[in-house]
């Protein structure tokens, strides 16, 4: 018998990765120069959460997904556009900050609250989703404070695989250190998975999804709560960018080892 | 042939679908999408295939993002304001009030450009008399413009973040859907009544044939379809082909636009709201801008017309001489590039004016014939036509009558023809016929066409563009040996670049200095300032239509004017083209020197409906 999951994906908002990022000080700390004119997507690795939720809601008869996501309204307004044409969800929208430099307990407490305040939350059916870390972030700690607050114990991060046995237990492949996998077996819901990037590609757009999701997209942004972050506690000593050296060349005649040559000297340099 | 798998494709009904989220659709979605509720949240007017609801009004639009793929402004805003009285600038990122216009004439500092007799007399006028003229820099400031140039009281603007911002104001009304990265392919007709759009289809191979994942584009059925897909738009084209343009009008003028969106260096004098126009150089037909926004942020760039007679239009390397031109360059000097991007212009004006409306359709913007070609402004009256539409629609449907020809015509068309935007395209229609003859004769004709309302002109009848192409070994006779061209396009070839670069060197252009920061190679442009990618799954875009006729021709200016680099010369001498890097700026599809032979106004590139392209909202 299927075992229908409530599925809660908290996915943020991040620059878009094409873009070039340049960290700026301000009053109120470390800041990406003229972020509010960068195009923002959906942060890549919650994505991966967001489509493998949709996929598992699929083939789970009776599941549903939520997406819970905290950014500025207008912005995440924008990049709903694109990933509501991709999956069917039920979005629960905070209107705040989805800066990088949050402090990640302080937007823990909050998406842990935004859940717990979803109607009809059955916490022995719950699979909190998210990504292992951020696209704005790598901390990896944001996830787990999640789980901490809504009091789930059973945790997985780097998550690449979810498989769900006829009895409702789970399967979870983790990338652990050294290159390796680990294989955990758990009796069921609640959990929380940070996932890594799974193996679905990228789902299609589909204008019926997107129609769907409209209808409760747009109220679920008109009630958006507004969301302050303190950052109390919260300093960054410095913020600065690798340093990059940019060289560009384009090579149609050579082979692969000579392009291979050439790029070791140029790094050698 | 590939066997089409069995796939079913899924069709949607809605009232209104609206193809391409420009400025013109932008104005349609701002003033319908306030009327359709009432303020207790009940439907002014029902929606024929959702009983109880407002109308669906869906808008697909091409690119991956609603602020991508369009360029800096500076506007009269005459329109803007109107639909929205209160604007206020401060909530639009990058827009600041027109503080300051000026008018250059630049001379060539380095005797490279092609100047006819008449300038260089004047060229010679001007440096013999310039203690006693507004003359410093290589450049002279034109004491006086015509009004009708002027843009004072108007605003400078980023239009991606523009769109970014009016595309938030039009969906927070909750009665329009915008969906970016979702290009319509086909326009469907019926009996000569349009019905609605298909979407492009997914999961397959450059060629279009279906591959892994394959998904048939969606066919989006509607009582009224919206066409505000630009000037090279895809669903635009289908309408021209199948219903033809009105006797007498015809698409033969364009240009392509070419941007940098530039952090000033620290201390820049520029102050925000100095809109620069520039002519002269780098070529006598390229014309330059510098629009300068708040925060030490400049747009600038150049437009390369149709009717510049040259194979060697290369809007990139030109754009860095321009900005090397020593009047521009204390300015530019220690700047850093943020963005670029390019785009094709419609330059026909309202002669490139299709059949308005239609059973079941409505054309609006660009592609509609709205730009006023002498006052050079395009987004105002994109918007206006817009709005005008929006206004005949809700009229209708309040009135409970469809979409019909004659509706249309009686509603849209009717207030478009006793509007500002007809009256000025009007005056501005033949202005610009005298540069079909020579800059000189162009200029002087821009200048009577506005002093007289239009009454005199220079005429010159446009021409076909693919019959203002000369050869390379044509227009460089008095400067290469046509022996030395055929070497050098051999070894460009074997290469795989483009020629222009090599003979630009061979004729005196000095190499461009390169600095990492703003003048960079073409290719670190696409990657740093564009951000181009293009998603996998989808077809080419681009096509060469017959590669015989490629395989003659020695001229390839596909490749030579390619915005992204993404033609090249291909094997047996047809181009390949490179999705991944092509920014959608359409100029290949008028910048052929081959006919079309079943339509010699079309030429041998086929520019169709694609995803991906730029990825800066700060164009």
């Amino acid at each position: 018998m299927s075992i229908a999951f409530q599925i809660v994906v908290c996915a943020g908002i991040v620059p878009d990765p094409l873009q070039t990022l340049e960290p700026v000080a301000t009053e109120t700390g470390p800041s990406l120069k003229n972020e509010m004119l960068l195009p923002a997507v959906l942060d890549p690795w919650a994505s991966h959460a967001l489509y493998e939720a949709a996929n598992l809601a699929r083939n789970q008869a009776g599941s549903k997904v939520w997406l819970v996501s905290l950014g500025q309204k207008a912005k995440l307004q924008q990049v709903l556009m694109t990933v509501a044409q991709k999956v069917p969800f039920e979005l629960v929208a905070l209107d705040g900050p989805a800066s990088g430099f949050s402090e990640s307990a302080e937007v823990a407490a909050v998406l842990a609250e935004a859940i717990r305040a979803i109607p009809g939350l059955d916490k022995s059916k719950l699979l909190v989703f998210g990504g292992w870390e951020s696209a704005s972030r790598g901390a990896g700690a944001t996830m787990q404070m999640v789980g901490e607050r809504l009091g789930i114990v059973n945790q997985f991060q780097g998550v690449d695989e979810l498989k769900v046995a006829a009895d409702g237990s789970l399967e979870i492949l983790e990338r652990i250190e050294g290159g390796k996998y680990q294989v955990s077996k758990c009796t069921g819901a609640p959990v929380v998975l940070g996932w890594a990037t799974g193996n679905l590609p990228e789902p299609k757009n589909n204008p019926q999804i997107g129609m769907v999701n409209m209808r409760t997209v747009m109220p679920a942004l008109q009630k958006a709560k507004p969301v302050e972050l303190a950052g109390e506690g919260l300093s960054f000593a410095s913020v600065t960018l690798p340093k990059q050296l940019r060289e560009t060349k384009i090579v149609k005649d050579k082979s692969p080892d000579d392009i291979a040559k050439e790029i070791v000297e140029w790094i050698r340099k | 042939m590939n066997k089409q798998p069995q796939a079913e494709r899924q069709r949607m009904e809605a009232d209104i679908v609206c193809v391409g989220f420009g400025p013109a659709t932008a104005g349609f979605l701002a003033t319908l999408s306030t009327q359709l509720l009432n303020s207790d949240g009940t439907p002014v007017v029902e929606s024929a295939v959702t009983p109880g609801l407002p109308p669906q009004v869906l808008c697909y639009e091409r690119a991956d993002d609603i602020g991508f793929g369009v360029s800096g402004v500076v506007t009269k805003a005459r329109a803007l304001r109107a639909t929205f009285p209160d604007l206020d600038r401060a909530q639009i990122p990058m827009a600041t009030p027109v503080d300051e216009e000026k008018v250059l004439y630049l001379l060539d500092p380095h005797g490279a450009s092609r100047r006819s007799t008449t300038l260089c007399l004047a060229d010679t006028f001007l440096r013999a008399f310039r203690w006693m003229l507004p003359f410093e820099q290589h450049a002279l400031k034109l004491p006086w413009t015509p009004p009708f140039l002027h843009k004072h009281g108007g605003m400078v603007l980023s239009l991606g973040q523009f769109m970014q911002w009016v595309g938030t104001q039009v969906q927070s009304a909750g009665t329009v859907q915008i969906w970016p990265g979702t290009p319509a392919s086909q326009v469907l007709i019926e009996k000569d009544t349009v019905v609605g759009i298909r979407l492009l289809d997914q999961g397959v191979d450059k060629g279009g044939n279906p591959s892994g994942g394959f998904t048939p584009g969606m066919d989006i059925h509607a009582a009224l379809t919206v066409v505000g897909d630009g000037p090279v738009g895809s669903i635009g084209q289908q309408l021209d082909a199948h219903f033809d343009v009105p006797a007498r009008h015809q698409k033969r003028d364009w240009a392509v636009g070419m941007k940098f969106v530039v952090d000033l260096p620290e201390g820049s004098p520029l102050k925000p709201g100095t809109v620069l126009h520039t002519f002269g150089y780098p070529e006598p037909e390229i014309f330059g801008f510098l629009y300068v926004h708040p925060d030490r942020v400049a747009s600038l760039g150049i437009f390369v017309p149709s009717w510049f007679d040259s194979p060697v239009r290369t809007a990139y390397r030109y754009l860095q001489h321009w900005m090397l031109h020593p009047y521009l360059w204390r300015y530019l000097q220690g700047g850093k590039l943020r963005s670029w991007g390019a785009k094709t212009l419609s330059e026909s004006g309202r002669r490139g004016e299709p059949h308005l409306v239609g059973n079941g359709f409505a054309r609006i913007g660009e592609g509609s014939g709205s730009t006023n070609v002498l006052t050079g402004s395009g987004v105002d009256e994109a918007w206006a036509t817009g709005a005008q539409l929006a206004e005949a629609v809700f009229e209708l449907l309040q009135a409970k009558k469809p979409f019909s020809k004659q509706n249309l015509e009686d509603t849209y068309v009717r207030r478009r023809r006793a509007s500002w935007v007809e009256r000025e395209g009007r005056v501005a229609e033949k202005s610009r016929d005298g540069f079909q003859r020579g800059v000189v004769r162009g200029l002087i004709g821009m200048a009577l066409a506005g002093m007289t309302n239009g009454q005199l002109t220079l005429g010159g009848e446009p021409v076909q563009p693919w019959k203002r192409i000369p050869s390379f070994e044509n227009y460089y006779r008095d400067r290469t040996a046509p022996g030395e061209i055929v070497r050098l396009r051999d070894e460009c070839e074997t290469k795989g670049v483009p020629l222009h670069s090599v003979l630009m060197d061979r004729v005196g252009w000095p190499a461009i200095p390169f600095d990492g920061q703003l003048l960079v190679s073409h290719q670190d442009a696409l990657l740093l300032g564009g951000k181009v990618q293009a998603p996998g799954g989808y077809a080419d875009h681009v096509f060469f239509l017959h590669p015989e006729l490629c395989q003659e021709c020695g001229t390839k200016i596909c490749i030579e004017l390619c915005s992204g680099q993404a033609i090249t010369p291909g094997e047996n001498g047809v181009p390949n083209f490179d999705r991944e890097k092509c920014v959608h700026c359409g100029a290949c599809l008028w910048n052929c020197s081959q006919a079309n032979p079943e339509n010699p106004e079309c030429m041998n590139v086929a520019f169709r409906a694609g995803t991906g392209g730029l990825h800066s909202a700060e164009n």
